[in-house]
């Protein structure tokens, strides 16, 4: 079980502080699944953040019964002057993994070939990609959480992707966070919308399509995170 | 501010022992490469800076007339315990920026990228102490040490002393990049002082009790009083260093800890 209660983030910025998460609750359970819907600045990617670990909430609590991921493919973790394969240890080190278990796995999912002995930096936006997802996967989690914005990659990577996640994974946990509606309509059992900071509940992924996608364009918001 | 907290102490440790074993063999990898010697530069850049200070101090014979120590000893105990303090807290200040990406690995935290590059800086300093002292002994440049205990607990608090200043300055890094500027200058000057380049017994009594309020000086003459036991007279209170020590572990520690709650992506 994931619960977040009460959970609230502010920055300070030049500006004074502002506020980006108010009074968040929610909860997961192992094995479902939730969508968080909300548009660019809404404070998606600083939730996905909270519930990571890698940042704490200014006040509330989170409390993590199951494994919970890193946000998914997220690249930018990887050091620019290490191989691919460096950087395969070193995620394997942390999570206390054997590297050679999954080396197979990794090698068949980035078709990198031996680019994967090749430092980093000599990759592209899709290669990272692929090799960051792998890594993803190749460590167990019981709940994935997957930043819709930070996924780059051609059809196929996403395809790809989509069969790991949700078809040989689907007995996982997940939060999808994104501003594409229609991807939580078709990944997710339950759906919220994040809006100006706030989570709004609605009783099925319908309700939340059909509020999210009436929604008026917000101003564009400055400094959106 | 609350995590719920469902590990127990030893798998805390466990899993902190495996994310700095994890960072050290990352952060080796990344400054020495594979190229050429390697990870063996890990020794090789401390040691020969310490060739290079030994040459130059023997050259200017910068050893007291006749205090009876000879000088390649000398400059080997005293640049070694510079690289101790000086070197951990450098490499320091960039390690939570430079590395803040991978705090977003839950388990890897602000103190363990420092802590991961205070051990390589002490592995490093170690390893050119030890091939040093025992390649000049071999030649007969050097006398073994007269009592390895006494030494190995002076390079002890050395390293002690240096991974609290260190963990300090990285944590203070954080908060302000002015810590950075400062610690450069505050460091060269403080070389000449840190009682590496003379006996605190050389000085005038009155200069010995200012230069004895740095800690590592402390640590120096124990050093010092290890390797060439009572030919030298070596002043030094360990109560004095380990409270300092202790002090500045406990604030570090702190200030770390906050650091780590500060960062943001």
């Amino acid at each position: 079980m994931l619960s977040l209660e009460h959970v609230s983030k502010s920055y300070d910025t030049r500006h004074g502080r502002r506020q980006i998460l108010k009074d968040i609750s929610f909860t997961l359970a192992r094995g479902r699944n939730i969508g968080i819907l909300g548009r660019n600045g809404a404070g998606k990617s600083t939730l996905i953040r909270l519930i990571s670990g890698a940042e704490r909430p200014t006040s509330g609590r989170i409390r993590r019964g199951m494994r919970v991921s890193w946000p998914l493919a997220f690249a930018g973790t990887f050091a620019q002057h290490l191989t691919g394969l460096d950087n395969l240890k070193f995620v394997c080190r942390v999570y206390n993994v054997n590297y050679k278990t999954v080396l197979p796995f990794v090698e068949d999912f980035t078709e990198l070939g031996p680019q994967l002995r090749e430092p980093v930096m000599h990759y592209s936006h899709g290669m990272s990609a692929r090799l960051a997802f792998a890594l993803s996967m190749a460590i167990e989690f019981d709940c994935f959480l997957i930043d819709e914005a930070m996924v780059v990659g051609d059809a196929r990577f996403h395809a790809r992707c989509n069969d790991e996640l949700f078809k040989k994974r689907k007995d996982r946990a997940f939060i999808l966070v994104t501003h594409n509606a229609a991807q939580i309509r078709e990944h997710c059992e339950n759906a919220v919308v994040l809006c100006e900071g706030e989570l709004l509940q609605f009783p099925t992924v319908a309700a939340a399509y059909d509020f999210y996608t009436s929604m008026p364009v917000a101003a564009p918001q400055i400094g959106a995170r | 501010m609350a995590e719920a907290s469902t590990t127990s102490l030893a798998d805390s440790f466990a899993i902190q022992w495996r994310v700095i074993r994890a960072l050290f063999l990352r952060e080796l990898i990344t400054r020495f490469g594979r190229d050429n010697l390697g990870v063996l530069w890990l020794v090789g850049e401390p040691m020969l800076f310490t060739l290079g200070v030994t040459t130059l101090w023997s050259l200017a014979g910068l050893a007291h007339k006749g205090s009876g120590i000879p000088i390649v000893a000398f400059a080997v105990t005293g640049y070694s315990s510079v690289l101790m303090w000086r070197n951990s807290a450098s490499q320091c200040t960039h390690a939570i920026e430079g590395n803040r990406p991978l705090l977003f690995h839950r388990s890897v935290q602000a103190i363990d990228v420092c802590l991961a590059r205070i051990a390589l800086e002490v592995t490093g300093a170690t390893g050119s102490f030890i091939f040093l002292s025992s390649f000049f002994t071999y030649l007969g440049w050097m006398q073994p040490p007269d009592n390895i205990a006494l030494v190995i607990e002076g390079w002890l608090m050395l390293a002690w002393f240096g991974a609290s200043l260190a963990l300090l300055i990285g944590a203070a890094c954080v908060f302000s990049d002015l810590v950075h500027r400062l610690w450069q200058p505050v460091s060269y000057i403080l070389f000449p002082m840190s009682g590496a380049a003379f006996m605190v017994d050389w000085m005038p009594k009155k200069m010995q009790g200012l230069v004895l309020y740095l800690p590592m000086v402390h640590g120096v003459e124990l050093l010092r009083h290890g390797y060439f036991g009572t030919v030298v007279k070596t002043h030094y209170d360990l109560g004095y260093m380990a409270g300092f020590c202790l002090v500045l572990t406990l604030c570090a520690v702190y200030l770390v800890r906050v650091a780590g709650h500060r960062i943001e992506f």
